[in-house]
């Protein structure tokens, strides 16, 4: 008797593809998406592997080439101290790839402990945290940045610090929410019963579970403080020079570009836009990717 | 009566298939029967066998993704091929729908006269006013108490049961000829579901309504239906009157299915025996035995002040060495919280839950994951048991990880093999990933990680409840099989008087967080003390008509 019901229900095992292959696919199906990934892997190439190629100097000043508009020497011209363009566009590009990226991952581990905390301790405790986030969120964070920067001189990892702290407050929130679903799911409350600790529930079922929500959060997080430093620094109180990073390149270009030397500030000003756009799209692509897993 | 002229649906050749992203998925495969005016048709069979498929194709209520071929005709109407304006004169006016779930069947900011009033207005061209005293009128005549003012409630204001009878008010409200129920009383409990059903038949017989009852228990067929088709895997392979199919079963499929369900023996006259019945051979009682669980006195709450919900109140609880404990009521009884007192994921207002001898609220530390070690879970959903993340070798090494840290990795992956063993699974399973498990094998992983340390104490909160019959009869083989060879005792919490009945020794029956009645099982459920019992029990379809046929005879006559 038995035989004929076991082979019925029983042998529903699909040998499909595995998750992983059937995300990439997911995400390949979103044109932006890839588009983006390869924006992005453009720029990192560019900014890391270009001075490799390209040699420029750009610590010492060049006062026979100043302002020179893009040429054959210069592609994309000099600007008022006499360093090429094209170089100070990758030169710049780590600060501000190198800030965004750490700023954006440091953001998201801090909003990840601090929301999986509040979400799986609940009472009180969760009262409290949450309110601290509300309260963070309240305040703009360009205040703070403004308020810092005025009291001290910020090197790079001085600003990825200043920025992660600001901007992990969203990241936190989502994160208690997901907790908040998982942390009652059985497989939770069975590990509970037989005596697994809080640590290993969120460690290896509650974090890894909401990993789509991490990883997708995470690029939203990094699109947003590469924009931040973009702010910080064309105020005038991002990274000194020589260093310098997309943001103060604007900064430092705004005058010329009244005088028509447009190459001084189209070049970093596209290159934001760009990774910013690239980073958002890789962001969605990663939901669909996430989407298909299911549970 | 094989009618012809009078067949209010008509299917021929239904053949369906969904497009997903792996290709095109066949669900019915050449399904053909018919409906009489005034006939009522179970659709019985497993989760995947089509059933629901058929009865979504007769309203042409099939997503875009679904291919369908073949004929429906309703009355003489063509639902295959029709267009969504002719379909929409059709549902609702000639045939409707009564859904499984009645808690998103209806819009949660909606009064329920509203929304009997819009499906009255969408066919008839009457005023509001009128439309809200049809309401009324509809919302007695199903039988919920105070239509009147009741037709100003919210869905959330009303229970289950009702809210199941204001879905039916809706489908009725255009004395529709035909109404397609799909699985309409399995979210409710028993004694709804008796409810339920006799509203159902009293409707159909006034209105001569056929009736096409999609379901897959047995119990509910027996005592519903005039005939039955029986489908799997997209076919259906029998067909024929309720006691023809269910008493003398032609095809294979159907007795198998048929044997695996589990029958609730009822004493020959549940009500007069009762006494008797106490007074007759005391359980075997085995007082030298060790008790593992003694809780007394336990009282949990949620919330705080007035809106708080007792949860609990005063209840004792003993499970003795090797012994099997069945812990039955409706929903909301307090069956579940108080397994999961017993497993200290609750905190018991006051009261005490010894465990293996000791308290475990006082239990700290060490002690208390040794306690802990000796106990093993099983939940309700197969789904959520099981974290998607691990492969079945994770999720059963578990325990090992938290209790037996000094294994080494080939140890630990020895005694996954010999868990996955002892619950009938191919050591091949290992690597897999629980999502391409069936729900049955997904419970056998859990069973199998609940006992890999061995434990003395097995907590299992509706382990089956979630499965098909056949999946149910092998999970619950598997683990009386495991009981006598391992000896644990057994804590098993379900709503299924039959699958207590076969598999606890000892049965406590509760309701609204009290103990009603409690004693072995052999007497305790066929000869019940308590008026609460006795109605459970009553309420329980059996699978044969003809048995079921009588016993509601008898209800109908008690209740005269």
């Amino acid at each position: 008797m038995s035989t004929l019901l076991q082979s019925t229900p029983e042998l529903a095992v699909a040998a499909g593809p595995t998750g992983g292959s059937l995300a990439w696919r997911r995400f390949r199906r979103n044109r932006l998406a890839v588009i983006g990934l390869a924006v992005v892997i453009f720029f990192v190439l560019f900014c890391f592997v270009g001075p490799l190629v390209y040699h420029t100097d750009q610590t010492r000043t060049d006062l026979h080439a100043i302002n020179l508009a893009p040429s054959a020497g210069h592609p994309l011209g000099t600007d008022a101290v006499g360093h090429d363009q094209l170089g100070r566009l990758m030169y710049g590009g780590t600060v501000s790839l190198m800030v965004g990226i750490a700023a954006g991952l440091l953001a998201i581990v801090i909003g990840m402990v601090w929301g999986s905390t509040a979400g799986y301790l609940g009472g009180w405790v969760e009262t409290v945290m949450m309110r601290v986030v509300d309260a963070g969120i309240a305040i703009p964070a360009l205040f703070i940045l403004l308020v810092i920067s005025a009291i001290s001189t910020p090197h790079v990892l001085g600003l990825i610090v200043i920025l992660g702290l600001v901007s992990w407050l969203v990241p936190s929130r989502l994160i208690r929410a997901e907790t908040l679903t998982l942390k009652n799911r059985d497989y939770v409350l069975t590990l509970r019963a037989f005596g697994g600790g809080h640590t290993r529930a969120i460690g290896r079922h509650i974090l890894p579970n909401s990993i789509s929500t991490i990883v997708v959060s995470a690029t939203f997080q990094i699109a947003d403080a590469i924009l931040l430093v973009a702010y910080v620094s064309y105020l005038g109180l991002g990274v000194q020079a020589p260093q310098t990073d997309w943001g103060g390149m604007l900064s430092q270009g705004l005058d010329a570009a009244y005088a028509g030397r447009w190459w001084l500030i189209v070049p970093p000003g596209v290159a934001i836009i760009l990774v910013v756009c690239a980073f958002n799209a890789i962001g969605d692509g990663l939901r669909d990717a996430f989407a298909v897993r299911g549970r | 009566m094989r009618a012809d002229a009078g067949a209010i649906l008509r299917i021929d050749e239904l053949t369906v298939s969904f497009r997903t992203d792996s290709g095109e998925v066949p669900a019915v495969r050449g399904v053909s029967f018919e409906l009489a005016a005034g006939e009522a048709l179970a659709l019985v069979g497993e989760s995947g066998s089509g059933k629901s498929t058929v009865a979504l194709a007769a309203l042409g209520l099939l997503g875009g993704t679904a291919r369908v071929s073949g004929s429906i005709a309703i009355g003489d109407i063509a639902v295959v091929g029709a267009g969504e304006r002719e379909l929409q004169r059709v549902r609702g006016k000639l045939a409707s729908m009564v859904f499984q779930e009645p808690a998103t069947a209806l819009d949660p900011l909606m009064r329920v006269g509203d929304q009997i009033a819009e499906v009255i207005r969408n066919h008839d061209d009457v005023s509001a006013a009128e439309a809200q005293a049809r309401a009324v009128e509809l919302l007695g005549h199903v039988g919920l108490p105070e239509p009147a003012s009741r037709v100003r409630s919210f869905p959330f204001q009303l229970s289950g049961g009702q809210r199941q009878r204001v879905v039916i008010a809706m489908a009725i409200a255009n004395r529709p000829k035909l109404l397609i129920a799909d699985e309409p009383t399995t979210a409710l409990d028993v004694t709804v579901q008796a409810e339920i059903l006799d509203l159902l038949r009293r409707l159909a017989a006034e209105n001569d309504m056929g009736v096409l009852l999609v379901t897959h228990n047995m119990g509910v067929v027996a005592d519903f239906a005039d005939r039955v088709a029986v489908m799997t895997d997209g076919r259906l392979v029998e067909e024929g009157p309720v006691d023809e199919v269910l008493l003398r079963p032609q095809h294979e499929y159907t007795r198998a299915l048929l044997s695996a369900v589990p029958r609730l023996s009822v004493a020959e006259r549940p009500a007069a025996a009762g006494a008797a019945g106490a007074a007759g051979p005391a359980a075997p009682a085995a007082p030298a035995r060790e008790r593992y669980v003694e809780a007394s006195g336990v009282s949990v709450s949620f919330g705080r002040g007035v809106r708080a919900v007792h949860a609990l109140r005063d209840v004792s609880l003993d499970v003795a060495a090797g012994e099997t404990v069945g812990l039955v009521g409706e929903s909301g009884s307090g069956k579940s919280t108080i397994a999961r007192a017993v497993l200290g994921l609750i905190e018991p207002d006051s009261g005490s839950v010894r465990v293996f001898g000791e308290e475990l609220r006082r239990a700290r530390g060490r002690r208390l994951r040794q306690l802990r070690a000796g106990i093993g879970v099983v939940l309700q959903d197969p789904v959520a048991s099981l974290d998607a993340r691990l492969s079945v070798a994770e999720c059963i090494a578990e325990p090992l990880l938290v209790h037996a840290r000094g294994l080494g990795r080939a140890e630990r992956r020895r005694r996954v093999a010999e868990a996955l063993e002892a619950v009938r699974l191919p050591a091949a399973f290992m690597d897999r990933a629980p999502r391409e498990l069936s729900g049955g094998q997904r419970q056998r992983v859990s069973l199998a990680r609940a006992l890999v340390l061995s434990p003395r104490l097995l907590v299992a909160d509706e382990p089956t409840s979630a499965l098909d019959v056949s999946v149910q009869r092998t999970v619950l083989d598997v683990i009386t099989e495991l009981q006598r060879e391992l000896g644990f005792a057994c804590i098993f919490v379900s709503h299924d008087l039959a699958v207590v009945q076969e598999f606890a020794q000892r049965v406590v029956v509760m309701r609204a967080g009290a103990v009603v009645e409690t004693g072995p099982t052999a007497v305790t459920l066929s000869h019940p003390e308590t008026e609460y019992t006795r109605r459970l029990l009553a309420a329980v379809p059996v699978p044969d008509p003809v048995v079921q046929r009588g016993r509601r005879l008898a209800a109908a006559g008690g209740a005269a």
